[in-house]
């Protein structure tokens, strides 16, 4: 072979694969992304049952209810409109009524949102990014998300 | 005072990296051999003077100096000693110091150990990582500065975040800042050879052992990160496909193919042009992660509290390198001589296609790293893009890679024999195959996918060993003979094929767990048991108890197989009371390479607890696979040492001719 014929070769199968892998990546795109919704969101966009999605917002205070085998009932809110949820398993260490989460499922018939992951923040400063952002545009942001606890009485100098 | 001397270091090494970043450069340009042999001296003092700064913050943290803010927000008196060091890097400022101390570590290395490198381009390595540091340095003094003090300090510091109280941190971050910053060499020698318009073999030969060294500790990094967050963390997961994961899968994907297409170029003289860019990707993909993971446009746990100046700044460094480099690429590259000629079936077409694979499969997570963040700032639609995207698109690239792993070492330079390396790979194959019938009968009902992985992994593993069998004559040539020839082997040999055993087994690990891993969530009381994967799990009592900085609420497990019991696992819920938060610490059993994983959720008002329990088969070997490639990798590391100390032309030329026709 020559040398042309040699880097044809070569450019041909580089090509061949790059083909299978954009085929791939957009076939994996189509499928297998999750969208990030509010509860308003999801009402207003008529997500339809089955459909697997984030829901992300704040549990409302009160509305955490324990079943039987590790089975919850919550109220995820961002204020304007609320969303039930189920989910069944262990809730993370830092699942509090108040707090923001991320949980990923589908809505069923009823309109319950049946979560199989719920993550909540890591530590006492940290959101979920897409909570944050929803929250401080709806304007339920408050300000003592922000701070840190034990930390008032020198906050502006440690900062 | 300990603070404003760590800073004026600091400032000082700032000062050092612009002097080394400019006057060599001069000086390789005007031929000046002194003004060359600045970047030497440099080099060495801005390490010291780095090093002075980060010795100065771990002094602060180990003697818990509250006035200093980096201190105050991530320490705490009663903090473990071991805890306090590590804090030095568990926070933003601490880390991008850790990363520049590194940094100037490798700086410090070549200019140490280059002495027989040409003197220009030793000049040119050590000036382009100045730049990079000088960047580093500015960016740390003028957004993150660890030293800053507090007007009024407070008596009690904030405490380090819980999670990242753990003995993973301690080895984690430095390993995998080796293998980041590391790659800035091989990316150093590039841009120089780019501005010399001059390479050749006596390059790459230069350029493996740093590619080779920092991989090593990448992959190390990388698996110990793996298996922190599958204890740590209390899910039982080892890997997210979390793009803080993706920012360090990407680099060393690269860095793979870069060590390999290093040899083409050593042995060969070919894929000059290709390794160039190689060595600037993946440098520019581990500038990248420390953008995504430092600049807060991702949250979580690697993301320490961040403000938007750090992430326009970060922003900016990414750009300015990937896009000069690149475009020192686009202008030179063409300089740079084509090198040998070799058919498609050969070494260096077999190399070829592990580069081709591997750089898709980077750029496949690539793209679902970066789709959302870019699909986010353009439209506005938060997406995300999980497991199931990855095992669609890069399991299917990588499978390819997988079967043809054995083959490479078998095929012979310039030409191969196709046939013949499928020959010598029957028994591999056979073996294989068997595997899968086996598996596949005895887990009959299950799917056909986890035997056929398992028996492609085995075809890697045996695969690998074919090359070492035949090159020894094992089972042909008299025992004592073999046993002279394996003695014989370069080093290297022996290094792939650990390497790619390795990645045969850290596969078998990694499908087992999928498919076979059992798990059970069930709400116990004392005396409650609970069947896992053949295992009875039995809760005996909870004990509260007290630790140095938090409270800990101990079950008591014992684990029993057939009425025996065979170990007692504690699991813990800690509550550190500083920061409010509390961790749960998963207890394991190991079982040869399988584990029993106990953790803990809620407790109850009635006595009973939240348990999730797994047995996990064959866990281990997920994190077992790449210690063994590392392995690999450190004995071909010794093997270099060899050449690398033997740099004069002749005496190079004959090692390397010597080690050509045995590999």
């Amino acid at each position: 072979m020559t040398r042309k014929q040699r880097r044809l070769t070569l450019i041909g199968c580089a090509l061949a694969v790059l083909a299978i892998a954009a085929a791939l990546v957009l076939n994996a795109l189509r499928d297998s992304i999750l969208f990030f919704s509010t509860p308003t969101m999801a009402a207003e966009k008529h997500i339809q049952p089955g459909q697997r999605f984030r829901l992300g917002g704040m549990v409302r205070e009160g509305s955490l209810v324990r079943g039987e085998q590790l089975k919850v009932k919550f109220d995820v809110t961002d204020g304007n409109a609320t969303l039930p949820v189920t989910y069944q398993g262990i809730l993370p260490d830092l699942f509090r009524e108040g707090q923001g989460i991320i949980s990923e499922g589908a809505l069923d018939a009823q309109g319950v949102f049946k979560a199989d992951t719920v993550l909540a923040k890591h530590d006492e400063t940290y959101m979920p990014k897409a909570v944050a952002d929803e929250l401080k545009k709806t304007g339920h942001w408050k300000d003592d998300y922000d701070k840190k606890p034990s930390a008032q009485n020198v906050q502006g100098n440690a900062k | 005072m300990i603070a404003e001397a760590g800073h004026y270091a600091l400032v000082l090494a700032l000062v050092l990296a612009l002097i080394q970043s400019v006057v060599p450069v001069i000086g390789a340009r005007l031929r000046d051999p002194a003004l060359m042999n600045v970047a030497r001296s440099t080099a060495l003092t801005q390490f010291a003077f780095a090093a002075l700064s980060f010795a100065a913050l771990t002094w602060l943290h180990v003697t818990s100096d509250f006035s200093v803010a980096n201190v105050y927000e991530n320490s705490h008196s009663l903090k473990p000693m071991i805890y306090k060091i590590t804090g030095v890097w568990g926070n933003h400022e601490g880390s991008m110091l850790l990363w520049v101390l590194i940094l100037a570590l490798f700086g410090a290395m070549v200019a140490a150990f280059g002495n027989n490198l040409p003197r220009t381009l030793r000049a040119l390595v050590l000036a382009a990582q100045a730049w990079i540091g000088a960047a580093f340095y500015l960016f740390i003094l003028a957004t993150s500065n660890p030293f800053a003090r507090i007007a009024n300090p407070p008596i009690e510091g904030r405490d380090l975040n819980p999670i990242l109280q753990d003995i993973g941190l301690a080895i984690h971050p430095p390993m995998l800042y080796l293998g980041y910053v590391g790659f800035s060499i091989s990316f150093s020698f590039a841009v120089a050879a780019l501005i010399e318009g001059r390479i050749d073999a006596a390059w790459a030969r230069w350029v493996r052992p740093w590619t080779l060294m920092a991989w090593i500790f990448l992959t190390l990094g990388i698996a110990m990160g793996s298996y922190w967050a599958y204890y740590e963390l209390g899910w039982g997961g080892w890997w997210f496909w979390d793009p803080v994961e993706n920012a360090s899968l990407m680099p060393w994907l690269a860095g793979t193919a870069l060590l390999h297409s290093a040899v083409v170029m050593e042995k060969r003289d070919a894929l000059k042009v290709w390794t160039i860019l190689l060595a600037i990707l993946t440098f520019s993909l581990s500038l990248l992660g420390t953008f995504l993971v430092r600049s807060g446009v991702l949250t979580s746990v690697h993301t320490f509290a961040s403000d938007p100046a750090r992430g326009v700044f970060i922003l900016m460094i990414l750009c300015l390198f990937i896009g000069g480099s690149l475009s020192l690429y686009a202008w030179r590259a063409s300089a740079l001589k084509q090198g040998g000629l070799f058919a498609p079936i050969s070494r260096e077409g077999a190399l070829v296609l592990n580069n081709l694979l591997l750089t898709t499969a980077c750029a496949t997570v690539f793209v679902g790293t970066l789709y959302p963040l870019a699909l986010e700032v353009l439209t506005g639609d938060k997406i995300s893009v999980g497991a199931p995207f990855f095992n669609l698109t890069f399991a299917p690239l990588f499978l390819p890679l997988l079967l043809a792993v054995p083959f490479g070492p078998l095929l012979a330079w310039k030409r191969g024999d196709i046939v013949g390396a499928a020959q010598r790979l029957t028994a591999a194959g056979i073996v294989a195959l068997v595997t899968m019938a086996v598996l596949w009968a005895w887990t009959k009902g299950g799917g056909a996918f986890a035997p056929l992985m398992i028996g492609v992994a085995a075809f890697v593993v045996l695969g690998s060993l074919t090359d070492i069998v035949e090159r020894t004559q094992l089972f042909r040539a008299p025992f004592a003979t073999s046993l002279g020839r394996a003695r014989g082997l370069p080093r290297s040999t022996w290094g792939s094929a650990f390497a790619h055993a390795g990645l045969g087994i850290a596969l078998i690990g990694i499908v087992c767990e999928t498919t076979w891993n059992s798990e059970s969530i069930a709400s116990m009381q004392p005396k409650d048991v609970v069947t896992v994967g053949g295992y009875q799990v039995r809760l005996d009592d909870v004990t509260q108890q007290q630790g140095p900085n938090y409270r800990e609420a101990i079950s008591h497990f014992t684990v029993m197989q057939d009425g025996k019991t065979i170990g007692i696992l504690s699991p813990s819920k800690r509550n550190f009371s500083t920061r409010g938060m509390s961790t749960t610490e998963a207890a394991l059993l190991t079982r040869g390479v399988s584990q029993i994983y106990v953790s803990l959720g809620d407790s109850h008002a009635d006595g009973s607890i939240a348990v999730r329990i797994y047995h996990k088969p064959l866990v281990l070997l997920i994190w077992f696979g790449p210690v063994l490639m590392a392995f690999g990798g450190f004995l071909s590391l010794t093997d270099r040492r060899l050449r690398v100390g033997a740099p004069k032309p002749a005496k190079a030329t004959k090692t390397s001719g010597a080690l050509q026709a045995a590999e």
